[in-house]
């Protein structure tokens, strides 16, 4: 049957004629959309913008050879230059330059001019031209040398357009680099134009750069472009034969795939939540769109009597969800470019979790994602109308016709074989591997759980009726009698409740164990009275052993405990972990969740390591299991001893004993002092102390109970976007809650009429309203906090663990719960209320003569 | 030819007291019968069961050569579309359309395009008298221009059988008297088969026979009562 006339003067128009309901249905998914796509649109321009950057540093090489971050043997280079299947192989050393007295670090690349010309051409430099554009001077006005040999000279480099500006820099300046704890000079020579538009960065020569942070014979990476017709993976797999320990071959593609991989558990877990949100508006339709079809009831009775079929009815009803989707979707796309602009200017590319930090990323048209954010929310408004659609279709005309039947519409059943079996699927799902990577099952069941709650609405709402004590109130007679004979009433209003409820209690109690975790973490892993840092691990600052000897003889200082970073590639696939080298022992700052600080030693045995949880999954080691590390010139192996919780490092990190690392290495720098004091002994003296030993601006001090403040305001700034979306889901509730009860007292103003009859004035019909909301809302908050509990131990035991690889301690906010709940059931009480208002007008007791 | 054999209603499946049985009665198209009762006695179930908005418990009904107690629901909603018109006791018009639209319902139904849809309905509405207010509210309207409306509505389509619920239920005499005779001229010059269920003896005199229901079926009304 052709319905296009009667779908638009029937179905759609009545979207219109609801204006306030159809306004919040519209503004809940849209919400949902907007937070959503914002969320995929800030991540992909910035993976774009992060991809083409390291694009343009790769240039033309087809490989990448890679190792410690400390570097490996430069004699690999000669190796592999001479292989027939290497066209061009160009060696570089990259250094993260501390730069004193900024707070920032500046990425140098040492190259070898001449054959980064043919690998990387993005990274020449070009020395300073005259602004008179004439053929250059070969004497360059500042320095007073050869222009041409700029770029050899051991004290030069060369800043890309971005750096020069962010560092207010221009040629001729000085810029001072740390190594060590030493201060040097290098004098700007020109610039990188080949550089990408936010590529902070700089070139210099590689052996002058191997010179000035002593790292004579080191390189980082060698570039490698293959001979024409060279398979890849054949190449890849040859070469790799004549790498040591340590030393891997990747692709260009798999370092961005790296941090890809890295960023997608954060992006994932913000988009599920982003998801929430939009399911949370799906309950709004449904409400909504229950409520109309309880209000038009005789309408669709009547048209079935004229000839409607069943399946036109719910085609009917579907296509005002569809709409509602539609509409909802595209003002939500328009919403998510907005936030998105006001993101860029704000936070960059960077949604907190740190992988993009410093992008420049731009605005852009994303079909895709846009038309897969439309179909979502198309997807959301069908589901919120579909079972009010089926409920229409199967509703007998005959009763439909008969005036005051609508308490049929209420009459929802328990329904506890369902409820049973869902929360059983859902508690199954959790037992789901990951798929790729992601924790699809956990997903699924806080997806299962949600609509648990709400189906438990029709069941619970009459059993806790019955539990209430006689009240000698009216009205409050009145409001139990009415949710215990019609319990979906409760499921209607208190869909979107139990929804927005379960979603915020979820994340609060979330949130709040990871901070505890956190701190309590820190508490652990910072014991010292003072730490002490040349620079952040990685970069070019670090102590030498006779700074750190020096530092432990100040006054006041009882006792010192050096920290060394190295970053590590293991077996073929070369995945990037951290290496700590410090003291392990009771007491020093190690929270184990399994085996032991201190293993008995026996001779022979593998010294021992203590792997990170994330390192433990990833790797699926286990306690008293081997690990190989190439450390020094060869492999050796550890026996894990533990597993340690670690949230600073989701690659994975390795602890193993100082005076082992040293042994093996030879390398006694230090990039952390942890420093325990005598008792009475002032901080700031022994600061100050420090500051006249190694100088001003080449050290970094800090007082642990500052670092830790500081990190929990990374954190909570981290989880701003949670708490907005946390914020939507309530709102949202509550919007349910005013649209349901303003749609309920329209449809019962015969019955409210009748009470007018018998003698309640108007103000007792807003309270009474204002007590079935109370009452609704309580079942529904109580219900949420379950579900909410429930949703809180998969997000932290299945989904955090298997996105993050994080552990934590289930920690519940019971004072900001009980506030919440009773703000809830309050707000919605007076939600209710004003409302309600049109069924306190006197037209309400006329309704009561009214067949129609 | 409309066919009722000995129709049975159960008042509740959980009970085993029927509403009605044994009910049956034939209609030629063009005829018109009254159907008159008690209070609960279950005319408008009856009249129900015939339009196939409620379930029979046992019997048959046939329109024509077509059984309607073997059609499922959407079947026997595709039939009504075709051949059933109704008025109600409560008007039922759509009060988001206007009078014109209200009456163009059963052909957009039908599958007519809105412009001839549009044009009939007009040509109704001047038949009933409300030509000039075609496109008026159903709230701007009184009840007995309402009835007028549904009226036209229930003969657009020209169906084979019109079922009317307490037509004059909601109007007073004056107007009662008005509505009847234009709905009762309607389905003879339809040549339509009418079914009235009514209280009212006024409203039952227009009809060519009247009937009482009965628990047990239906039977001859008597004049003098």
């Amino acid at each position: 049957m052709r319905m296009s006339t009667t779908l638009r003067h029937v179905f759609l128009a009545s979207l219109w004629r609801r204006r306030l309901a159809t306004a919040l249905s519209l503004l809940a998914i849209a919400l949902g959309v907007a937070l959503g796509l914002a969320v995929q649109l800030i991540h992909a321009a910035a993976l774009d913008e992060f991809g083409r950057g390291m694009r343009l540093l790769s240039g033309e090489a087809d490989l990448q050879v890679v190792g410690p971050q400390s570097g490996f043997d430069e004699a690999i280079y000669l190796r592999l230059a001479q292989r027939a299947e290497v066209a061009e192989a160009s060696p570089l050393l990259e250094i993260e330059a501390r730069l004193p007295g900024r707070d920032t670090s500046l990425r140098v690349f040492g190259i070898d001019l001449f054959r980064a010309a043919w690998v990387t051409p993005s990274l020449m430099p070009m020395a300073e031209v005259p602004a008179n554009g004439t053929p250059p001077d070969r004497i360059a006005p500042t320095s007073g040398r050869d222009v041409r040999l700029h770029a050899l000279q051991s004290d030069t480099l060369f800043l890309s357009p971005a750096a020069a500006s962010r560092l207010g820099l221009a040629n001729g300046d000085e810029l001072r680099v740390q190594v060590g704890t030493r201060e040097s000079g290098l004098q700007v020579a020109g610039s990188v134009p080949g550089a990408g538009v936010g590529q902070a960065l700089a070139v210099m020569d590689i052996a002058a750069a191997q010179q000035t942070f002593e790292r004579i014979g080191r390189l980082t990476r060698i570039d490698l472009r293959l001979a024409p017709g060279i398979d890849r993976g054949q190449a890849r797999k040859a070469l790799s034969d004549l790498l040591p320990p340590g030393v891997t071959i990747l692709t260009p593609a798999d370092a961005q795939s790296e941090v890809q991989g890295l960023s997608r558990a954060y992006r994932v877990n913000l988009t599920m939540l982003a998801a929430i949100a939009l399911l949370s508006g799906g309950f709004l339709v449904f409400s909504a769109q229950w409520l109309a079809v309880v209000r038009r009831r005789q309408e669709f009775a009547f048209l079935r009597a004229l000839g409607l079929d069943r399946g036109g009815l719910k085609r009917g009803l579907l296509a005002e969800g569809a709409l509602l989707g539609l509409f909802g979707g595209l003002i939500g796309v328009v919403l998510a470019y907005l936030l998105t602009a006001i993101a860029f200017s704000l936070i960059g590319g960077d949604l907190g979790a740190g992988y993009f930090r410093g992008l420049a990323p731009e605005l852009r048209l994303e079909p895709g994602l846009i038309l897969f954010h439309l179909a979502l929310a198309v997807v959301a408004g069908l589901g919120g109308a579909w079972l009010p659609a089926r409920e229409a279709a199967r509703m007998i005309p005959a009763h439909g016709l008969r005036t005051g039947d609508e308490a049929d519409a209420f009459q929802a059943l328990p329904r506890w074989g369902t409820t049973l079996t869902l929360l059983v699927v859902a508690a199954l799902l959790c037992f789901l591997p990951p798929l790729d990577g992601l924790p699809l099952g956990g997903y699924l069941a806080v997806a299962l759980l949600l609509v648990g709650a709400v189906m438990a609405l029709p069941g619970v709402t009459p059993w806790s009726m019955r539990l209430l004590p006689g009240h000698r109130s009216t009205l409050m007679r009145l409001a139990r009698a009415r949710l215990a004979a019609a319990p979906g009433q409760a499921v209607v209003a208190g869909a979107g409740v139990v929804a927005s409820v379960a979603l915020a209690v979820s994340m609060a109690i979330m949130v709040s164990s990871f901070r505890d975790s956190l701190e309590d973490w820190l508490t652990q892993m910072l014991p010292a009275d003072l730490y002490l840092r040349a620079s952040s691990a990685g970069t070019s600052g670090y102590l030498e052993p006779e700074s750190v000897d020096r530092v432990a003889l100040l006054p006041g200082v009882r006792t010192v405990r050096p920290i060394r970073f190295e970053t590590l590639r293991l077996g073929e696939s070369g995945e990037a972990l951290t290496l700590i080298a410090r003291l392990v022992e009771e007491g020093s700052g190690l929270p184990l969740v399994a085996g032991t600080l201190t293993p008995a030693s026996r001779p022979g045995a593998d010294p021992p390591a203590w792997i990170s949880e994330a390192m433990a999954d990833r790797l699926g080691l286990g306690v008293d299991d081997r690990i190989d590390l190439p450390l020094g010139e060869g492999v050796q192996p550890f026996q894990v001893a533990g597993i340690w919780r670690d949230y600073a490092r989701q690659q994975g990190a390795i602890v193993i004993e100082m005076e082992i690392f040293r042994t093996l290495t030879g390398d006694g720098r230090v990039n952390d002092l942890g420093l325990f004091l005598a008792g009475g002994t002032n901080p700031t003296q022994v600061m100050s102390d420090i500051r006249d030993l190694l100088g001003e601006r080449v050290s970094d001090m800090i007082l642990p109970g500052e670092l830790r403040a500081m990190i929990l305001q990374v954190f909570d700034r981290t989880f701003l976007v949670t708490y907005l979306m946390e914020a939507v889901a309530v709102m949202i509730g509550l919007f349910g809650i005013s649209t349901s009860f303003a749609a309920l007292a329209a449809s019962r103003r015969k019955e409210l009429g009748i009470l007018r009859h018998l003698g309640l004035r108007r103000r007792q019909i807003g309270n009474l309203l204002a007590v079935e909301a109370a009452l609704i809302a309580a079942v529904g908050v109580a219900i949420g906090l379950g579900a909410g509990g429930a949703i809180a131990v998969v997000l932290i035991e299945v989904i955090n663990r298997q996105s993050f690889h994080w552990s934590m301690d289930i920690q519940l906010p019971v004072g900001v719960l009980l506030v919440f709940s009773l703000a809830m059931i309050l707000l919605s009480a007076l939600a209710a209320r004003l409302s309600g208002r049109q069924a306190m007008r006197q037209d309400a007791v006329l309704a009561v003569r009214e067949d129609w | 030819m409309l066919f009722i054999e000995n129709l049975s209603k159960r008042f509740d499946t959980s009970l085993d007291r029927p509403l009605f049985e044994q009910v049956t009665l034939r209609l030629a198209p063009g005829e018109s019968v009254a159907i008159m009762g008690e209070s609960g006695v279950g005319k408008s179930t009856l009249l129900n069961c015939i339009a196939g908005l409620e379930p029979v418990d046992g019997g048959r009904i046939r329109l024509g050569d077509k059984n309607l107690t073997a059609l499922d629901e959407d079947d026997f909603a595709r039939l009504r579309r075709r051949d059933f018109g109704f008025v109600f006791q409560a008007f039922h018009l759509l009060p988001h359309l206007t009078l014109a639209q209200n009456v163009a319902l059963p052909l957009w139904l039908l599958d007519q395009d809105e412009a001839s849809a549009d044009r009939i309905a007009h040509a109704m509405l001047e038949r009933v008298g409300l030509g000039n207010r075609a496109d008026d509210w159903p709230r701007h309207i009184s009840g007995g221009e309402m009835q007028r409306v549904a009226i036209a509505r229930a003969l657009v389509h020209q169906p084979s059988l019109v079922l009317c619920d307490e037509p004059t239920g909601n109007l007073d005499p004056a107007r009662a008297q008005g509505v009847l005779e234009l709905l009762f001229q309607g389905i003879r010059t339809t040549g339509a088969i009418g079914i009235l269920v009514t209280h009212s003896r006024m409203a039952a005199a227009y009809a060519d026979r009247i009937l009482r229901l009965t628990p047990l079926g239906l039977a001859a009304e008597p004049v003098s009562s």
